[in-house]
């Protein structure tokens, strides 16, 4: 080799200094800017710190009954007004915040647990894997999800664990498709082959590359299935498939006051409203989410 | 030629695709080997098996629907067709690292640069954080980027893309493999960039004497840094030699016709020479050279047998019939083509 050792080389050329700034910070940078996002956080935060100072904030318990005072409108002493049984509708609905919180996050985490896991082996690993996962995910969505809830939750037997359960059951293929197309996408960046290239295992690559990758929609769906596990868990509730009377949950609490609908609307009208903002809450959160993470609307 | 002296030796190597067509054989037989410290260019057009050729090599054709189905990769005498994948893990990396044409794309964008720098190290178990931390530095130092300690903790966002491939040849370089494998490297970088990296891989390439498989379409990068070509049509080599033969006579009407077309600054032509044709879709052509349709000099035997490797001169050889002692003398006409 007779080349010449000798050989200028200009160095590379030195960029400004900037801030080091994370992928995720940058999130959270746009997210701050989205006045509608904030918004929703902020509803969301309410509800949260309702639940946690529930015993703090409502006036009395949840199952006190004060016959004299049955079915009494909205005024000073009862904010949301009285049931039948004269217990605080205020106090009901802020105790019920904890279950319908505790209900939505449970079953999101359950099923996005779940799913992703589902989803990472059947985008990564192709073939017969992808195929059976699919497939099963195909069969789970060909039925309504709230039919599909209320089967569960006739197998398992009424109650608000088992709703929990049914909710989270149902939510697995949402998040598990999801997944599995986003690592689709990421299994053929060149990172990839490139981690390949240093010698790196299969499960290595899954976890520390594939899944980071693929994290922004689970966030994102994550927040808005919170919503929708909000509303089946009412829906369960309201047939009477989830959360047992005394509990004060939400949508039991719609069923248990349909007959008052004329006479004393406002047993309804709150936990109602209870559950709209909540719902309302969580979608606009995750709707910010998806604008500051979702890698297709970056320019 | 010393043996030992090999680094890589492929010899007879086949690699398919199976398609829903059939198999589609990507690289058809091929042989080459790379010397120690030595930059080996391999030049070809889009689709003739260079990348596949690399791949093999790294054990890392997907698979299915690609398959090694013949021949043997040997890295210093050990057989890595054969080898399991998880011996194949520790190569890869270790003894032989690999960069790739898109340097936006192949740094991981969640991870900091000195994250991913250190992971080779890591994976191979040479030293630990502290240690991995400190040869990172100065790999990235030796690779011409200012700043590194402070680079460490940059994302790959924020660097430039001639910036990025010098990370991926810090990253290759970082636990001193005996071979690197540059697929297209400069491909995607513009001009200026382009001769930088080319300096700095040659530069490499001295000092920490390692061997270098350059894969590209560009003839022009490959004048700069090879010592020796393997020019590749349609998955079969058509002709090997030092880069500096290939260059002053090519023997191969294929290589005469890619040497044609790199524009020449010293001449104002009218049009930039092109062979005619495309390359033939793999497993398209059955009998004969694959060249034959396109080029000027073939005659009948061309379309009936497929061309053996003549060997031509020292250390050259060519796949042409035009080179077969029967032939040369009938078919002496391309001394006299224009060059």
């Amino acid at each position: 080799m007779g080349e010449p050792a000798k050989i200028q080389e200009p160095p590379a050329p030195v960029q400004p200094q900037e801030e080091t700034i994370s992928p995720w910070k940058e999130g959270w940078r746009k997210f701050r800017k989205n006045k509608i996002a904030l918004v929703g956080t902020s509803i969301v935060l309410f509800f949260v710190l309702m639940a946690i100072f529930a015993p703090w904030i409502a006036p009395q318990g949840i199952n006190e009954q004060d016959l004299p005072n049955r079915l009494q409108p909205p005024s000073s002493e009862f904010w949301f007004g009285t049931d039948d049984f004269g217990r605080d509708i205020f106090s009901r609905v802020v105790y019920g915040a904890r279950i319908s919180l505790t209900v939505g996050f449970l079953a999101v985490v359950g099923s996005a647990a779940v799913g992703s896991l589902l989803g990472i082996l059947a985008g990564y690993y192709g073939r017969w894997v992808d195929t059976i996962i699919s497939r099963l995910f195909d069969i789970m969505l060909a039925f309504p999800s709230i039919l599909l809830a209320i089967a569960v939750v006739s197998i398992l037997g009424p109650s608000l664990r088992n709703a929990l359960i049914a909710i989270a059951i149902i939510n697995i293929p949402n998040f598990g498709r999801l997944i599995r197309s986003r690592v689709l996408s990421v299994k053929e960046e060149e990172y990839i082959m490139a981690a390949k290239a240093i010698g790196m295992s299969d499960a290595r690559i899954l976890f520390s590359h594939v899944l980071p990758n693929s994290m922004t929609p689970i966030i994102v769906q994550g927040s808005l299935a919170v919503a929708t596990a909000i509303l089946e868990a009412a829906a369960l509730g309201f047939l009477g498939l989830g959360a047992q009377v005394p509990q004060p949950e939400w949508g039991a609490m719609l069923a248990a006051s349909r007959a008052l609908l004329v006479q004393a609307p406002w047993t309804l009208f709150f936990p109602g409203l209870a559950i709209m903002l909540a719902v309302l809450g969580f979608n606009l959160m995750g709707d910010g989410l998806r604008d500051a993470l979702d890698p297709k609307m970056k320019t | 030629m010393n043996t030992q002296e090999k680094v890589l030796d492929v010899k007879g190597l086949k690699v398919s695709f199976f398609t829903d067509d059939g198999e589609v054989p990507a690289v058809d037989d091929i042989d080459f080997y790379v010397r120690k410290g030595e930059v080996l260019g391999i030049v070809g057009e889009s689709g003739c098996g260079k990348s596949v050729t690399s791949l093999s090599v790294m054990g890392l054709i997907p698979s299915p629907p690609g398959k090694i189905v013949g021949g043997s990769i040997k890295l210093n005498d050990e057989e890595l067709t054969k080898a399991s994948e998880k011996r194949m893990r520790q190569i890869r990396g270790n003894d032989i690292a690999m960069i790739f044409q898109e340097p936006m794309t192949s740094l991981n964008p969640l991870f900091t640069i000195g994250n991913q720098l250190m992971d080779s190290m890591l994976i191979h178990k040479k030293g630990n954080k502290r240690e991995a931390k400190k040869r990172a530095i100065d790999m990235l130092k030796l690779v011409g980027l200012p700043r590194a300690e402070e680079l460490m903790n940059d994302y790959p966002h924020q660097l430039s893309g001639g910036m990025r491939q010098r990370v991926m040849i810090a990253m290759a370089m970082v636990c001193d493999p005996k071979l690197l494998i540059a697929d297209e490297p400069t491909t995607a970088l513009d001009v200026t960039i382009q001769a930088q990296i080319l300096k700095l891989m040659k530069r490499l390439n001295v000092e920490l004497n390692t061997a270098i498989m350059l894969i590209t379409h560009d003839l022009g990068v490959v004048a700069e840094t090879c010592e020796r070509i393997v020019v590749m049509y349609a998955g079969k080599v058509v002709e090997t030699g030092a880069s500096i033969d290939i260059f002053k006579d090519p023997q191969h009407p294929y290589t005469r016709g890619l040497i044609q077309s790199v524009p020449d600054m010293r001449y104002k032509k009218q049009r930039l020479y092109s062979i005619p044709g495309n390359v033939p879709k793999p497993g398209s052509i059955k009998t004969g050279c694959r060249f034959a349709d396109r080029c000027e000099f073939a005659f009948d035997r061309c379309r009936q047998e497929d061309p053996p490797l003549y060997h031509t001169a020292e250390g050259r050889s060519t796949r042409c019939f035009l080179f077969d002692e029967k032939e040369g003398a009938a078919h002496d006409s391309r001394a006299t083509v224009e060059s």
